[in-house]
């Protein structure tokens, strides 16, 4: 019992002590010119399902649910982000090479069709972030001819 | 009860806490991405070393031998890529999705490695670019399932060939093309034999293909 007491008590201490350790916060307010839709002509329902869908860890802005004050859920969403970027970042879509694009634009595709973005664990608890199988189609037909296009 | 209340006060301050160092973050976040790109730059400054450098040697000696000396030391730069590239799609054609992997990430070693200082700036600039995206296939191909792997190994063979367009190379190579993969807009790949072994359908349909054109 009192090894019990004292085991609940470390762990609420590690707890709290955690909570110091900062994380990187990934917000914004500039839309940079090199931004995605800034460069393309995107239709307004392509443009709404990337950014509810795929701007939170794919650019330099995202929309913090109220619990990443909490550790350590901060920490596994500032991995979360920084993967993302680190992969693809729209915001930095002006200066990537035509190359790059074509090479994102293909792993965009291919990522949406077979369900792996957005991640599962993502929409688990954004529930509208997870694109509709109507909203997949119409953003995979943009997203190809935009490709074809280059 | 009284406790519970201890613990609901330090709960307190670490959301006090939190928020003021939530702040100073984003500073911090900036700072080293400054700090990163002069790292880049200096890593960028000092490529130099190992080969020779013509420009301070003779001007009467740079005659044509020399010249065909630079474009094999150039052809010799690639060659490591294009060896593990060839491994890479051997695997593949056999379906192996361990090997492709292992030799995906010596495929990444291979790219890091490449000398490109030699080059003039314009195919410097062009090698980066090629370099970068073919790091990011290789590391894909390093961790994927053997569709994915399929998949990146199609815009990597684009990556290899522009990339031997450039350094040259000395082995003689086969240019294939299967018009099927990639919802039938078709997919290239490099080979050393001249016999079609299909790396984007591996057993299912192995000698699917056509040699476009034959390189050296």
């Amino acid at each position: 019992m009192k090894i019990a007491k004292v085991i609940g008590w470390v762990l609420l201490i590690v707890l709290v002590g955690i909570q110091f350790v900062s994380t990187t916060r990934n917000q914004s307010d500039i839309v940079p010119t090199t931004d995605f839709m800034i460069v393309n002509n995107v239709p307004k329902p392509v443009e709404n399902s990337l950014i509810t869908s795929c701007y939170d860890c794919h650019s330099n802005n995202t929309n913090y649910p109220w619990y990443n004050k909490v550790q350590p859920v901060a920490w596994f969403l500032e991995g979360h982000v920084e993967d993302g970027k680190k992969e693809l970042n729209f915001n930095e879509w002006g200066n990537y090479s035509s190359r790059r694009r074509n090479s994102k634009l293909k792993s965009i595709i291919s990522q949406i069709e077979d369900d792996e973005m957005p991640l599962t664990s993502y929409t688990l608890i954004h529930s509208d972030a997870q694109l509709s199988e109507k909203n997949k189609e119409i953003v995979i037909k943009w997203i190809t001819q935009l490709k074809d296009s280059l | 009860m009284s406790k519970l209340k201890i613990p609901t006060g330090i709960l307190a301050m670490a959301v006090v806490a939190l928020m003021a160092t939530s702040c100073k973050d984003t500073k911090k976040e900036n700072n080293n991405e400054d700090a990163h790109h002069t790292e880049q730059m200096e890593e960028n400054g000092h490529l130099d070393d190992g080969v020779q450098d013509h420009s301070t040697m003779d001007h009467d000696k740079m005659g044509l031998s020399d010249k065909m000396m630079d474009m094999n030391k150039n052809a010799m730069r690639s060659s490591q890529i294009v060896g593990d590239y060839l491994e890479l799609k051997n695997a593949l054609v056999a379906d192996n999705k361990e090997a492709a992997a292992k030799v995906g990430e010596k495929l990444v070693g291979s790219l890091e490695n490449f000398d490109k200082s030699k080059f003039d700036k314009e195919q410097q600039g062009e090698l980066t670019d090629i370099i970068e995206d073919a790091t990011e296939h290789a590391e894909h191909i390093a961790k994927s399932h053997l569709d994915h792997q399929r998949e990146h190994f199609d815009v990597l063979s684009k990556d290899v060939i522009d990339l031997i367009s450039i350094t040259g190379t000395k082995k003689t190579l086969y240019q294939d093309f299967c018009p099927m993969f990639n919802d039938k807009k078709g997919a290239q790949w490099l080979s050393a034999t001249k016999e079609i072994k299909n790396p984007y359908y591996g057993s299912k349909m192995v000698t699917c293909g056509s040699v476009q054109k034959q390189i050296n």
